[in-house]
């Protein structure tokens, strides 16, 4: 397996990553940001297919680009009460941009400090099958109890949300 | 040509660094749930190149990536079912009015 990958795709998709993350910050439409936040969910994938981690990307499209988009859309259009209202002012703050700037300046530490280390064990490359078995052997408890959080959290969604409350 | 893993590095941090900006200064409740989820999917970026370039064999940064995946989907459920919850009882979702508890 290469310790490496093509730089061409990962220049692109990193573009459309940083650009659409940008583009949810900085657009003054919530709807459009929730369109861009779509954008980068499916680059990420993009990444994820790079990394050879293709089981991860299909969850990453079928749960951020596929539930998560269609949810945040929904509660967009849920609350707001005229058209006019998605539009925005900027809400840009200087305090938010320092201390985004001081996390950037210290993980940018971090990673010029970092020295690459020799893979550990086989030098294969991740695939689905592997992934499979792996969940089901030593993972399988993690596996079980995140199929309970998901079952309060949806239990919970509906309760808070539900409109019949008296 | 290629790219290590420090390249994956530095777009996780700017991810989490523009996600961490809009979280910290956005007013309203649904772009800053957005936000978190740019954090998170560069946390999830970081973990699975890392795992691929150190150990790919036990696929370990993809497992804790899935189960981030996991609580990320309760936690943004969750999140908008308060916003739903918040804008029928205060018929507005900008934080900057939650203000009740202002002394």
């Amino acid at each position: 397996m290469p310790d490496s990958v093509a730089v061409v795709p990962f220049v692109v998709l990193a573009i459309a990553t940083v650009g659409g993350a940008l583009m949810v910050v900085l657009s003054r439409n919530v709807v459009h940001a929730a369109y861009w936040l779509l954008e980068v969910m499916i680059a990420v994938a993009g990444l994820f297919m790079l990394l050879s981690a293709g089981f991860l990307a299909l969850v990453q499209l079928m749960v951020y680009a596929g539930a998560v988009s269609v949810l945040v859309l929904f509660t967009v259009m849920l609350t707001l009460r005229r058209r006019e209202d998605a539009e925005r002012p900027l809400d840009l703050s200087w305090a938010a941009g320092g201390v985004a700037l001081a996390v950037l300046v210290t993980t940018g530490a971090a990673i010029v400090a970092y020295r690459p280390v020799a893979p550990r064990g086989a030098a294969v490359a991740p695939n689905v099958a592997s992934f499979g078995r792996l969940l089901f052997t030593g993972w399988a408890l993690p596996f079980e109890i995140a199929s309970v959080v998901l079952l309060i959290a949806l239990v919970g969604a509906v309760w808070w949300a539900g409109g019949d409350r008296p | 040509m290629t790219v290590g893993p420090v390249a994956f590095m530095v777009l996780a941090a700017v991810l989490f660094c523009i996600g961490l900006f809009g979280a910290l200064s956005k007013k309203s409740a649904v772009a800053v749930l957005m936000c978190i989820e740019l954090m998170t999917n560069a946390v999830n970026l970081n973990l699975i190149a890392v795992s691929r370039f150190v150990t790919p064999d036990s696929l370990a940064g993809q497992f804790t990536a899935a189960f981030i995946m996991v609580v990320a989907a309760a936690e943004i459920g969750l999140g908008l079912a308060l916003v739903l919850a918040l804008y029928h009882a205060r018929r507005t979702v900008e934080l900057d009015r939650l203000d009740r508890l202002k002394g």
